[in-house]
């Protein structure tokens, strides 16, 4: 696809969800959940979309989507891996299972690896703080993290 | 009759292998040709004992964990379906000692019954406070609250009552009921727990608001970090729905009380009412100045009542037993019950329920059993990221609001992170700064600026760099920040700082013995 048909179809889809969402009562958040499902990020052709749909400059669309750690400007490895460092984690040794991680998958936080298994990301608390250390894979939740329960999420993001 | 199980489907489950313990259960029973119904519950918060299923037996329920797959087979064996005995057997869990001790009232359904029945939410005692409500006139209903001592329980602990009483006395075309369900804290969990183990109890408490303040709207602003959550409350608002406990004519009352919940996108400041506002109506989640206050000028400029889950949760209660009822739990100003949650480096981490007054010493020994690691605490951070770290020297302190402010601290939303001897508090202090240079929405230049010079000059006494004057500078520091920032992000972020450096001056001298040897 050329790039201006990917941009058009961006903006198709983008304004596709606008139309279906733009009712709500403080509609953008809720739409840069939906633009971000549906494309796995919230793609820069899609702003200049929302700004118009919604009749914001596209500096306040910019202003938002930038403010939140959410939302991706570009799309994330197959599996997206958040290990908590709040102070919970921490005092079960969160910081050991971060670098056991890191050193594993070859990549620091906010990395993916090159083979787009896998994007890692801190997370700062889980409310899973009675079963410390903890993960989100893909969605799902991981408490008392150990050297096994880590051996295993890495083989999991690598299959 | 069917023999009925009852796993836990709540996220902390989850995470400890409740859905591998659900899965091995079902295949039992279909190997074994037995009929039994699955119920999938919230947790009654005993995290330690999780996984834990439960059989309603002809005696009663009777626990059993923390269940392991492979443990399945054998407790089938032992006739766990009739409350058999097994090396896993709890017992009834009404007499588990941590259950046992607590008084649980916002709590009392939660991992008892299916969180998305309404039928079991009503037989066990469900709308019977909304269904007193709609019979009341507003004022009567926010003067029940008002009477009840109910303070805010997101951390600032303002009453409850006196809020909802503005709200109602300001006139508006549209009013608003907003929960603030953004529970960024470390060590906390109540929110996620009542949201994903009963969330009717939610619904019911937010309706009552809007009765009470002519609001007819409602919105939940729940984290992104709780998708359990998000995915119970919005089944359970569509149920609620359907049977008329939300729309137009509530319970069949000419009231009109709606609602929607909304997702946060992982911003820790959200959770400040100002800033969650601001992101509710699709704007960065910047802080707002008060005044005017959101009471007045709320969501969309119009007046809104916000209250944090376990508040507007604690309210069907106290309109279904009465004011007096729920004030006669407690101590001095904090009255009624509180949700501790005990987390972190705990051997028995949980929520616990209890009236105010417990001191910090018997929750995090009696309680939580001391460490997970066996070793000595060292110390304590009660309400989360902008709470004070507490000493053991200072584990009399009561649990009450005035009385952890009186020592320098907060309860917060009430959780609590225990650390052994391990921890270095010089590196928790920077991990304060730290975290709040990464949340600070930007609007005050302290929080801003001063959290990211504080994690350089905290650097320095960590490298040896003239120790003494550095920490006179983070001290200066702190006090700017606590005077000149708008919210509790800016505003409290000194407390665990200041607390590390007041009570652990030893972590904060240079190392000389470290030096020398290097």
């Amino acid at each position: 696809m050329t790039m201006q048909a990917a941009s058009t179809e961006i903006a198709s889809r983008t304004a596709a969800i606008i139309d279906q969402m733009k009712g709500l009562e403080g509609p953008l958040l809720p739409i840069l959940h939906s633009i971000q499902e549906e494309f796995g990020h919230v793609p820069k052709d899609a702003l200049p979309v929302i700004a118009d749909g919604l009749n914001l400059s596209r500096a306040e669309v910019h202003g938002v989507v930038s403010f939140y750690h959410d939302f991706r400007a570009k799309p994330a490895g197959r599996h997206v891996l958040k290990l908590c460092q709040a102070e919970a984690c921490q005092s079960m040794g969160s910081d050991a299972v971060a670098a056991k991680v890191k050193q594993l998958l070859g990549i620091d936080f906010h990395e993916t690896a090159r083979d787009g298994s896998v994007t890692l990301e801190p997370v700062y608390c889980l409310g899973l703080c009675a079963c410390s250390p903890s993960a989100m894979l893909d969605g799902e939740v991981i408490g008392r993290l150990d050297d096994e329960k880590i051996e295993e999420i890495v083989a999991e993001v690598r299959s | 009759m069917i023999p009925r199980i009852y796993i836990p489907a709540d996220s902390g489950a989850l995470a400890l292998g409740a859905e591998k313990v659900a899965k091995a259960i079902r295949a039992e029973l279909s190997e074994r040709g037995v009929e039994a119904k699955i119920v999938r519950n919230g947790s009654r918060g005993a995290y330690f004992l999780e996984p834990m299923v439960e059989v309603a037996t002809a005696n009663g329920r009777v626990a059993y964990g923390p269940v392991k797959p492979s443990d399945v087979k054998g407790l089938f064996d032992s006739g766990f379906l009739t409350g058999g005995h097994h090396k896993r057997w709890l017992g009834s869990p009404d007499k588990i000692p941590f259950f046992a001790k607590q008084t649980r009232l916002t709590f009392a359904r939660c991992g008892v019954i299916d969180p998305l029945s309404l039928d079991s939410y009503k037989s066990h005692g469900g709308l019977a406070g909304l269904q007193n409500a709609v019979a009341m006139a507003p004022a009567d209903v926010v003067k029940q609250v008002t009477e009840s001592g109910l303070r805010g329980r997101g951390g600032a602990g303002f009453p409850t009552g006196i809020k909802w009483k503005t709200v109602l006395d300001t006139a508006g075309e549209q009013k608003y009921i907003v929960c603030n369900a953004d529970e960024g804290d470390s060590a906390t969990f109540a929110d996620r727990m009542i949201m994903e183990g009963d969330p009717f109890v939610l619904i019911e408490g937010m309706a009552i608001a809007g009765i009470a303040t002519g609001a007819t709207k409602g919105f939940v602003y729940v984290r992104s970090e709780y998708p359990h959550a998000v995915a119970t409350m919005n089944k359970a608002v569509a149920i609620a729905r359907k049977a008329g406990v939300l729309g137009v004519n509530v319970l069949g009352s000419p009231n009109a009380f709606d609602m929607e919940i909304r997702v946060g996108a992982g911003a820790y400041v959200c959770g400040e009412e100002t800033s969650l506002l601001n992101s509710l109506e699709g704007k960065r989640g910047v802080v707002r100045a008060k005044p005017p206050l959101p009471a007045i000028q709320g969501l969309f400029g119009k007046p809104t009542v916000i209250n944090n889950v376990i508040s507007l949760a604690s309210v069907p209660i106290i309109m279904d037993k009465g004011a007096a009822y729920y004030k006669d739990f407690g101590m001095g100003r904090s009255r009624g019950t509180i949700p501790i949650q005990i987390a972190g480096n705990v051997k028995h981490g949980g929520l616990f329920e209890t009236a105010f007054g417990l001191t910090l010493g018997e929750i995090v020994d009696d309680i939580g059993g001391g460490t997970a690691s066996g070793r000595p605490v060292k110390a304590v951070q009660v309400g989360g990221p902008l709470g004070a770290y507490f000493p053991r020297a200072l584990f009399d302190t009561p649990f009450d609001y005035e009385e952890f402010a009186k020592r320098d601290g907060l309860i917060g939303h009430a959780g609590i992170t225990v650390f052994d001897d391990t921890a270095d508090m010089l590196k928790q202090a920077r991990f304060a700064m730290e975290f709040c240079a990464i949340e600070s929405c930007g609007k005050c230049t302290p929080c801003r600026i001063g959290s990211t010079r504080g994690v350089e000059v905290l650097d320095k006494v960590a490298a040896g760099i003239e120790a003494e004057k550095n920490l006179a500078l983070v001290t200066d520091l702190c006090n700017t920040m606590k005077f000149g920032s708008l919210c509790a992000l800016g505003g409290f972020t000194p407390y665990p700082v200041m607390s590390s450096i007041t009570h652990f001056p030893e972590d904060f001298k240079p190392a000389p013995a470290r030096v020398a040897a290097e």
